[in-house]
């Protein structure tokens, strides 16, 4: 099977879908690798790189796309790429589903079987082919780089002969892949790191990186079961600008990446926080290409506003490092889709069914949603069901619970009446105590701590030998009676496990030690 | 010298209280040892108080009893080997099954029950009845318990097709028996008290030899409930509240114990014990194919491994009690802990034998409780983790608990070791565990198989890290 890989079209595209060693790998998969000329120039690679990895250098773009049987791409096609494309070819690339409609008709009209780097759905197993983190992360990185580059100041403090320094104050909003990236660099760099996120779990995470993590005091949780956040209410919204106002008068660096799945990213740092801010400041929008966090930023430009603020609207995207990850993440999904050996398109498996936007001929978006939500991931979040979904169910529950428990009370009640109509009084005298206990000693139980099991069974066991009372109660004088003689054995053996039941207990938790 | 029925009440209800605390005193490692001395003080009060009561004989018998259990005990105690507890608690339930059984006789034969007439005397009878067939149970079910935790009983699950109804219709006879039992006159049923005692034996043979070794802990905290039952029905008879209050404190903690086993093993209580379970648990559908390939390092560079890391986690399984190997490994987390490294031991609920086994193995070769967590505490830090140590553990860090519908151990909580930066394991061979579940774990590309006996390994593994 052949792999081909075209030039990027857009100006302002570097990276390139393969690197050198991406290509040595698909090799080592079974595939062929044809490249077109200069396609990894703009990304620091030559094509003698490319040629020395064992790919094959091709002129132009029509011959990729003619004469490959899959295509990798960073960008998304254009319409005269896509008119290129030969029957049945399998495309990876960034789509951006949501937003290109038309572009997916146009690629199913021409059957080609597309596959949305951007669509690779977030679980566990698909991430390390998770494209949109692989590039988050670089971003995140990189937003503090050039932030800082563009303040001209140190980030960290520090105390010279020559005065004391304060360390600059850096706010991070949205704390996705892109933004504990930015968290982690930035603190590393010495800058004092606060956070913002609408979801809470990944308080937690901010912490761990070493920022400081900021809330707004209302209840709402922006998770949602992909993994994103979602858009929140007015009030939250009010809030939360009067948090940003406080912060863009004492933060240097505000990097912003918060971005909702198929919709322009939210706007968060209006105006009037950049009029707040110190001369100086800079503001990092990772969010540019989408609209912007912040409503001055120009995609593709960076400028100084009249008070002073550096905004940033464009960001160097380290092409070789990107296209080296990226690539990577190409190579995993075609090893998990067979490599060229077994290869296969199953539309029944949950990464390729997701992410393979159009296939034979018709559009397949949006995709159907996952079975379960992305807590298993190491890296994706844990996302609670929503109050309103735990509400819901509680309430079901506890319906549930209460009429199970009317049943079970009745019946209980039932007996004890039954009991009560034919026991002897002694009996149920008896019984009271016996039910009573019952009740105390799981409630005694469910306090115990998990590693005192051991040591619990064997006092349990000591205090089972209480039936040596039994036997107490039944010797008689008479030794030769069989009731003295089995009395006798009784109280022996329940008495061995009293002693050695409470000493071993003893030597046991005597090593328990802090 | 008879103290009055009205003091003997009064310290029984104390004994009563003292093992309340007693128990109580187990919630935490602080108040643990004070736990222990109220139930001795507990246990000496009832004694005597029953022992001065009235009506009771034959005090040089008592006496000479009680010495030569002492002696027994204390050395039983003394002697044995934290690594074959599970075996002493089996035992010593077997032990409580058989005074239990052996007070039921005791109380049938003493004339006084006699006396009793109606309803009264039919309860009597139900409860001599009832005892003495929990009793057996008991008996000879942790005798089985202890051959398969000792290796003089394959520990592999004995089981057949018609066990469960075989079980049922013993169960039936033995009621059977009961009714004519209370039927009969004087001690004239004694036969049939004697045939349900067989029954009943091999009920508890039966059930237990059907449950495979890796569910050994919920089998032997059942049997302590069983014991706390017998002594209860063993109240009952004699009428002694302090027997009833007791062996219901038992016998729910017990069952409370059992429970939380299954549920750490997300398997039913009943699956359990009546050992279904074993015979076929998996929800049907195709196994997972497992991919990759298992790699192995030797100890030299697992030694460099461990002295990159920054965050170590180490998770014992049965196969480090079998090797004893908790010694070398404390010395190996001092070594690590002095090189500054955050090393942490992880325990599966259902690691080992007994519940909370590994705690106390850990305990005995000196490991401070507090860096001991317990899976829940542990399973968040694992993405932070450097190195995990799996140290003769396999279903406890088995994947397919998580992401295979197909596997017997589906939905079990698992420790999630594979999340962590790199996985060691130490194991003898690539054979499966007690679930007979091939552990997908093994050949994911972080992990490591490390082989050989467990302490041999720490020993090495030691000198390199010293070197």
């Amino acid at each position: 099977m052949k792999v081909g890989i075209p030039s990027e079209i857009s100006a302002n595209e570097l990276r390139v879908a393969a690197t050198p060693k991406t290509v040595k790998r698909l090799q080592k998969q079974g595939f062929e690798v044809q490249i077109q000329k200069g396609a990894g120039v703009k990304a620091n690679f030559s094509d003698k790189d490319f040629e020395e990895a064992g790919a094959k250098i091709v002129n132009t773009a029509a011959d990729i796309y003619g004469g490959s049987d899959i295509v990798l791409k960073v960008k998304e096609p254009t319409v005269e790429e896509i008119g290129m494309m030969k029957e049945g070819l399998v495309m990876l690339s960034y789509l951006w589903p949501a937003q290109n409609q038309d572009l997916l008709k146009k690629l199913a009209e021409k059957k080609v079987n597309a596959v949305a780097m951007d669509a690779i759905p977030r679980i566990s197993r698909a991430q390390k082919m998770d494209v949109l983190s692989s590039m988050a992360n670089i971003a995140g990185y990189r937003a503090v780089i050039e932030g800082s580059y563009h303040f001209g100041r140190f980030l960290n403090g520090q105390i010279t002969a020559a005065g004391k320094v304060e360390p600059a104050k850096v706010l991070v909003i949205g704390a996705g892949v892109a933004g504990l990236a930015a968290i982690g660099a930035a603190n590393s760099l010495g800058a004092i790191v606060r956070a913002f996120d609408t979801r809470k779990e990944v308080a937690e995470q901010i912490e761990s990186m070493g920022a400081q993590f900021l809330t707004v005091e209302i209840e709402e949780d922006g998770a949602t079961s992909s993994g994103y956040s979602k858009e929140m209410s007015k009030e939250f919204i009010e809030a939360e600008m009067k948090l940003f106002l406080e912060q863009a008068k004492e933060c240097d660096i505000v990097i912003t990446t918060a971005q909702i799945p198929g919709r322009p990213a939210p706007k968060l740092w209006m105006d009037y926080h950049v009029a707040a801010m110190k001369p100086g400041s800079v503001i990092v929008d990772l969010a540019a290409s989408t609209g912007g966090n912040c409503a001055l930023t120009k995609n593709g430009e960076v400028y100084t506003t009249d008070n002073g603020v550096t905004m940033v609207g464009k960001l160097n995207q380290l092409p070789s490092q990107a296209s080296q990850l990226y690539g990577n993440n190409l190579c995993h999904l075609l090893d998990d889709m067979g490599k060229a050996e077994k290869w296969k398109i199953d539309m029944e498996d949950a990464v390729v069914s997701r992410a393979m936007v159009t296939y034979n001929g018709k559009v397949n978006w949006p995709p159907a949603p996952l079975p379960v939500s992305p807590t298993a991931g190491g890296k994706a979040k844990v996302i609670p069901p929503t109050a309103e979904e735990i509400k819901i169910s509680d309430a079901e529950k506890a319906k549930k619970a209460t009429r199970s428990m009317f049943i079970s009370l009745g019946v209980v009640g039932a007996l004890l009446l039954l009991i009560g109509r034919f026991a002897p009084p002694e009996f149920i005298q008896h019984f009271t105590v016996f039910v009573l206990a019952v009740f105390v000693g799981w409630q005694l139980i469910a306090n115990v701590a998990h590693s005192l099991h051991t040591p619990l069974m064997a006092v349990t066991n000591a205090i089972s030998g209480i039936i040596v009372v039994g036997g107490l109660l039944q010797t008689t004088d008479d030794i030769k009676s069989p009731m003295t003689i089995i009395a006798f054995v009784a109280i022996l053996v329940a008495s061995i496990n009293i002693v050695g039941g409470f000493m071993v207990t003893h030597r046991m938790l005597k090593m328990f030690k802090k | 010298m008879f103290i009055a029925q009205e003091i003997q009440t009064a310290a029984y209800l104390f004994a009563s209280i003292l093992f309340i605390l007693s128990l109580g005193g187990l919630s935490s490692q602080e108040s643990a040892k004070r736990g222990v001395f109220y139930g001795i003080i507990g246990m000496a009060i009832a004694i005597v108080a029953t022992v001065l009561g009235e009506g009771v004989a034959g005090h040089v018998y008592i006496i000479i009893a009680i010495a030569i259990a002492s002696v027994v005990g204390l050395m039983l105690a003394r002697k044995v080997e934290m690594t074959s507890m599970p075996q002493l608690v089996a035992i010593l339930h077997s032990f409580v099954g058989l005074a239990a059984v052996l007070v039921g006789f005791g109380s049938y034969l003493d004339p006084k029950s006699h006396e009793l007439t109606g309803a009264a005397h039919i309860i009597h009878l139900v409860e001599v009845f009832i005892g003495i067939f929990i009793g057996a149970i008991t008996l000879t079910g942790s005798i089985i318990a202890w051959g398969k935790l000792d290796g003089k009983v394959p520990s592999k699950p004995w089981n057949f097709k018609g066990l469960q109804t075989m079980n049922l219709t013993l169960l039936l006879a033995s009621t059977a028996l009961g009714i004519l039992f209370c039927k009969a006159d004087g001690t004239g049923g004694m036969m049939y008290l004697l045939m349900m005692t067989a029954i009943a034996s091999f009920i508890g043979v039966v059930l237990v030899m059907a449950i495979g070794g890796g569910d050994m802990p919920v089998v032997v905290s059942m049997l302590n409930s069983y014991s706390g039952w017998a002594a209860s029905a063993a109240g009952f008879m004699l009428g002694n509240d302090l027997l009833i209050v007791t062996g219901a404190l038992v016998g729910s903690s017990g069952a409370i114990l059992s429970m939380h086993m299954c549920h750490a093993m997300n398997r039913s209580f009943f699956s359990v014990i009546f050992a279904s379970a074993t015979a076929s648990s998996s929800q049907g559908g195709e196994k997972k194919a497992i991919e990759g390939e298992v790699t192995a390092l030797n100890h030299e560079e697992v030694a460099s491994l461990l002295k990159e890391a920054k965050s170590v986690v180490i998770v014992p399984g049965y196969g480090m009690a079998v090797a004893k190997a908790q010694y070398p490994i404390y010395d190996m987390v001092q070594t690590l802990r002095k090189a500054g490294k955050n090393v942490r031991f992880a325990i599966h609920p259902v690691a080992g034998r007994l519940p909370g086994h590994m705690n106390v193995l850990l305990a005995e070769a000196n490991v401070p409780y507090d860096i001991v967590l317990e899976m829940d505490e542990i399973n968040e830090d694992m993405p932070n983790t450097d190195v995990v140590m799996v140290i003769g553990a396999n279903d406890v860090v088995n994947p397919s608990a998580q992401d295979d519908p197909a596997s017997s151990i589906y939905g079990m909580p698992v420790i999630e070791v594979w999340k962590a930066e790199k996985v060691i394991i130490m194991k003898r061979s690539m054979s499966a565990g007690y679930s007979g579940e091939d552990n997908p774990l093994f050949y994911k590309p972080n992990s490591e198989m490390l082989y050989g006996d467990a302490k041999v390994s720490v020993e090495k593994l030691l000198g390199f890290l010293k070197a």
